[in-house]
């Protein structure tokens, strides 16, 4: 007697794209911004796993500049790193909104819905690896409580 | 209902352990097109087909609540459920049935003894527990101690995985621990304790000690009179039988002492509004209806184990802890945590580059299921300085193939993420 089938996907090839595994290895916006408009951490206690998140806003109140400072899996790390190059240049309503359409293909695996998702396509065969999905997600709490410390009461540039 | 034959006799062409693969249906199963290759058995064992009957017996045809009943059906599942209690007590070689009491699981004891034990200790007593504990022997110790006024002490381990003695001795020197609180093998490092020796130690200094055995349990044979401990706890999911039942040994003379932990039906002996007296032991930390089928379900992972016999499990896992230890050490960039010399088939490792989470989803695919995390042990992954590890450890259904595969899908997964 057989029970439920999982997937027989190949996660070396369809999770860890090349991508992923070089902005693991690798990242392009690693590290802490000194001073800074906004910072937060995000933690995730069943992996240890740890992500803080600083930004620096333009004149128009968008990201400027974003950066991550992250011990965690290649997943983890990849999202934070290209999150934090996809919202430079957009404002939190668009963050927010880009975050929701994240989410949403992280759930469903639609590739329908990632088109305009750019570089995030990528973690779309995230959905069938379920108990992975907030290695993804944890970098973008602590990126929309950065955007809140920025745009707080008593906010303004501060040396985290 | 019947007897229930312990051990399946060896399909042609398989022999010892090999054979008893065919006792756990579970083991047939497919993961993401591949055999199932179970190496999480410290998180929760499988389940022999012996075990499943005997729980779907009980509720096909030989079920109702029990210590109540005067009818057939009462009094026959009384005397299962209560049969039970004599097999843990001969499991553990306890002096009597009357101080093995069934709880919830190890959590479920250790939160009755630091409750009723608890109130036992005196405001400025200490109780000593180590840094290789399971939350579940942290967390309710710091929830006396906040309640109580009792110190929490906690003694060092080294870097080997060892418990520090001289250390705890230290603890203890000052003669204020009314109890030593440790595991007796750690779920993490798989380091098995000198607990006879602890217990000297202990009681040298005018503390009791509990023992955490679910992990101990599984893979040797416990003598609580000859380790002189004073507790002993366990729980029955890590020992092939079901989820939901666990035990608390303690010493009658202690055991008297202390006052229940939750108060209902079953526990008492007569109830008005002015006052209750409480029944005598066991029944008196047994609160409502128990794990009728569940305590069931453990007499016949008992009787399982115990009809291999401990001495050749223990060899068995001894076999396979080497083999593995060999076959992973030769991973290039892979560290194992710990290396006690006395240890059992649980084997936590790290491996350069690659994070323990990505590690166990890359196996998962190839239907090797392993932990990953912390393994409920936040301060011992801080004392070893790691965030998460990866962690495979073995059953008695576990063979040297299946460690073969595991050591050969880590091989690749160094590759990838080199």
């Amino acid at each position: 007697m057989q029970g439920p089938q999982a997937t027989t996907a190949d996660p070396m090839s369809d999770l860890y794209q090349q991508l992923i595994v070089e902005r693991a290895r690798a990242p392009h916006r690693a590290g802490v911004l000194e001073p800074a408009d906004g910072g937060a951490e995000g933690d995730n206690p069943f992996c240890g796993d740890r992500v803080q998140v600083t930004v620096r806003l333009g004149a128009d109140g968008g990201v400027a500049e974003s950066r991550h400072r992250t011990r965690g899996c290649a997943i983890c790390t990849a999202s934070a790193d290209l999150m934090a190059e996809s919202v430079e240049g957009l404002q939190r309503p668009a963050i927010a909104s880009l975050y929701e359409r994240f989410g949403a293909m992280l759930q469903s695996g639609e590739s329908g819905t990632t088109d305009s998702l750019g570089l995030l396509a990528a973690f779309r065969s995230l959905h069938e690896y379920r108990s992975r999905i907030r290695c993804a997600t944890l970098p973008w709490t602590a990126l929309l409580d950065a955007m809140s410390e920025a745009a707080g009461p008593g906010s303004g540039r501060k040396d985290t | 209902m019947n007897e229930m034959s312990a051990v399946t006799l060896a399909r042609p062409g398989l022999t010892g352990f090999e054979a008893l693969r065919d006792d756990f249906p579970i083991l047939s199963q497919t993961v993401h097109g591949k055999p199932l290759v179970f190496l999480d058995s410290a998180a929760s064992a499988m389940k022999p087909a012996q075990v499943i009957d005997a729980m779907s017996d009980t509720m096909r045809t030989q079920y109702a609540n029990v210590h109540r009943g005067l009818h057939w059906m009462s009094e026959r599942t009384t005397d299962a459920y209560e049969g039970v209690r004599d097999k843990v007590a001969r499991l553990l070689n306890a002096p009597s049935r009357d101080e093995i009491i069934f709880t919830q699981n190890s959590t479920g004891a250790i939160n009755l003894l630091a409750h009723s034990f608890g109130a036992t200790l005196a405001r400025g007593q200490a109780v000593v527990i180590s840094e290789m504990e399971h939350h579940s022997n942290i967390v309710p110790w710091q929830m006396l101690r906040d309640r109580a006024g009792i110190e929490l002490r906690v003694a060092r381990v080294t870097d080997a995985g060892e418990l520090d003695l001289d250390h705890l001795a230290e603890l203890l020197a000052d003669g204020r621990a009314g109890l030593v609180a440790v595991t007796h093998m750690s779920n993490v490092l798989g380091t098995v304790t000198p607990a006879a020796g602890i217990a000297r130690l202990a009681h040298a200094h005018g503390a009791k000690l509990m023992l955490d055995g679910s992990q101990a349990v599984v893979h040797r044979a416990v003598d609580v009179q000859a380790l002189d401990a004073d507790f002993y706890v366990f729980t029955g999911h890590k020992l092939y039988g079901p989820s939901g039942i666990g035990v608390l040994w303690g010493r009658t003379s202690l055991l008297e002492t202390m006052p229940p932990f939750l108060g209902g039906g079953d526990m008492i002996s007569t109830v008005s509004f002015e006052e209750s007296r409480w029944a005598e032991l066991p029944h008196r930390f047994e609160a409502g209806t128990p794990a009728i089928i569940e305590a069931i379900g453990l007499g016949a992972a008992i009787d399982y184990v115990q009809a291999i016999g401990f001495d050749a499990l223990q060899a068995h896992e001894a076999d396979l802890t080497a083999h593995a230890l060999a076959r992973l050490q030769a991973i290039e960039g892979l560290q194992v945590l710990g290396h006690a010399a006395d240890r059992g088939g649980v084997i936590s490792f790290t491996l350069e580059n690659a994070h323990a989470h990505d590690i166990a989803t890359l196996l998962d695919r190839n239907g090797i299921a392993v932990r990953a995390g912390n393994h409920c042990a936040e301060p011992l992954m801080r004392r070893l300085g790691v965030n998460s590890t990866a962690r495979a450890s073995f059953g008695l259904y576990t063979t040297k193939r299946e460690i073969d595969l595991l050591a050969e899908t880590l091989e690749q997964v160094r590759v990838f993420f080199a």
